[in-house]
């Protein structure tokens, strides 16, 4: 399909780059749904009893699976695919990815319609799985090569997208939901279809506005810096040669680590606010803690990598994991005291700075690798989030509830999460110490750069 | 000269559309969630 190749969306002289981070975001803003899931999950735990469930009605841990599967097909494809992603070109890619994910919600519509959560699980999960990993960096390559200026205020909007995504759809779904119901019936099959169609059409935008660079091209006034900077390489490394690299380890534990220490503390943020604060912080108080917390996720995707532009790329991160820690340990400093201005700042700028090593990494990968496979390499460092997803929930979890049964009061049973949290930013920290320039026998020859680049 | 000011132009409205279309749905969730948050300082 010659629509969809790379050759067909070189960008024509005065193409305006300031479109691709639109097309870019048509993409993210549909995918980062993924967030606002567990909006639907009491609604599926009536279909068949509509007011309260009955005994064959879904369970929330059989649900919870469906995000579960989902942001592991995240990692998964991203790393499977990182490659035909970068070497197919950003619309195939973007195609694709509206494909999966507006084709996951059908088929999960079928599955509440016959009410077989295994075709969800398919659906949602495996097949729209395949379409965030696929939509989530088809766009990030292309950014960087665009703004090779400012790669991490351009991939920060991209990603920013996802993280404000539930914004849009959370309000969305309800509404929906609350279209589609009727006395006897729970609109969710409906809303997944009405979803589908519009994530499909809202994607294909992005794939028909992106365009890549031509060959040589370059930001008008902007020049290659002549003495290149120590951690910035003008070299390109192969996607596969990257896994041989200590970089791409020390890196893939910095994004594990800062997205641990995050990710659970996020998952728990409303009961965190309520047992530190009993009888100050209502639940209609946590509601909106969590909203705040979710735009400050938000904001530090745009914010820490634009910074990072000016920064450096490992100095941001050094930023994350000190500040990160010192303010972790002092978060039961702020329950001893009562002072829930002073715990939510401090979680404001912790959630921030989770938001900024989301989108500041695809620069970095860019600085130690550059730009020919970033897009794969990126992919395949998506795993650390996976693996985050699973540590960060069960350490927050499971410490709480091991205070809990051994007496420590409900407001202080986080304190002890709070310092492991810590010490994860400290050991990230290290990691991001020991990160140096990639040895030049990685680099690609210019042989092999030349034909990958005629590829 | 006149083809430049017709690009640009052109240019310029290709823009205000696709940020439009990305950016009036990202305010108004924006906005909701603001008003969600502003529960927690009421």
């Amino acid at each position: 399909m010659s629509f969809l190749s790379k050759d067909r969306i070189i960008a024509p002289p005065g193409y305006s780059r300031w479109l691709i981070p639109p097309a870019a975001l048509c993409v993210h803003l549909c995918i980062g749904e993924a967030y606002a899931f567990s909006v639907f999950n009491l609604p599926m735990t009536k279909l068949l009893g509509i007011t309260q469930s009955l005994p064959d009605d879904w369970k929330l841990t059989d649900l919870g699976w469906i995000f579960s599967t989902g942001i592991f097909m995240l990692g998964v494809s991203a790393a499977i695919f990182g490659r035909w992603v970068e070497e197919g070109g950003p619309r195939k890619a973007m195609f694709t990815a509206a494909l999966c994910w507006g084709g996951g919600f059908v088929i999960a519509a079928i599955g509440v319609y016959i009410h077989n959560i295994w075709v969800i699980y398919f659906g949602y999960g495996f097949v729209g799985g395949i379409g965030l990993g696929l939509g989530y960096i088809s766009p990030v390559s292309t950014l960087i090569k665009w703004f090779p200026d400012r790669p991490g205020m351009a991939t920060g909007m991209a990603i920013m997208g996802f993280g404000g995504a539930a914004f849009i759809a959370s309000p969305l779904s309800v509404w929906l939901m609350g279209v589609y119901t009727t006395p006897s019936h729970i609109g969710v099959a409906e809303t997944f279809l009405t979803l589908g169609a519009i994530y499909f059409v809202f994607m294909m935008v992005g794939a028909v506005i992106v365009r890549v660079p031509a060959p040589g091209w370059k930001p008008e006034g902007w020049t290659a810096p002549a003495q290149p900077k120590k951690l910035i390489t003008t070299k390109n490394v192969f996607v596969y040669e990257a896994l041989k690299t200590p970089q791409f380890w020390l890196i893939w534990w910095v994004l594990c680590l800062n997205v641990t220490a995050g990710i659970g503390v996020l998952g728990q943020a409303s009961a965190m606010s309520q047992e530190m604060f009993p009888g100050r912080v209502t639940a209609v108080a946590a509601a909106g803690f969590v909203g705040l917390m979710s735009l400050f996720n938000m904001a530090g995707r745009f914010f820490w990598a634009s910074t990072s532009d000016y920064l450096g790329r490992r100095n941001t991160y050094f930023v994350f994991f000190a500040l990160g820690a010192v303010l972790y340990a002092f978060v039961p400093y702020t329950g001893s005291i009562g002072s829930v201005a002073l715990f939510v700042s401090f979680y404001a700028v912790i959630f921030s700075m989770y938001g900024g090593g989301f989108s500041t990494v695809p620069a970095y990968l860019r600085d130690m690798f550059g730009t020919r496979y970033v897009g794969a390499i990126h992919g395949l460092l998506l795993t650390a989030w996976s693996m985050a997803g699973i540590f960060g929930p069960v350490l927050v979890n499971y410490i709480r509830q091991w205070n809990v049964d051994h007496g420590v009061p409900a407001a202080q049973a986080y304190n002890t999460t709070m310092y492991v949290m810590a010490v994860l930013l400290v050991i990230g920290f290290i990691c991001d110490y020991f990160v140096q320039a990639v040895d030049a026998r990685h680099h690609m020859t210019k042989e092999a750069d030349a034909l990958s680049a005629a590829d | 000269m006149a083809g430049n000011q017709q690009q640009g132009s052109g240019n310029g409205v290709k823009l205000l559309l696709a940020w439009a279309f990305v950016g009036i749905p990202l305010t108004w969730g924006v906005i909701q969630t603001c008003i969600n948050a502003l529960k927690l300082f009421q």
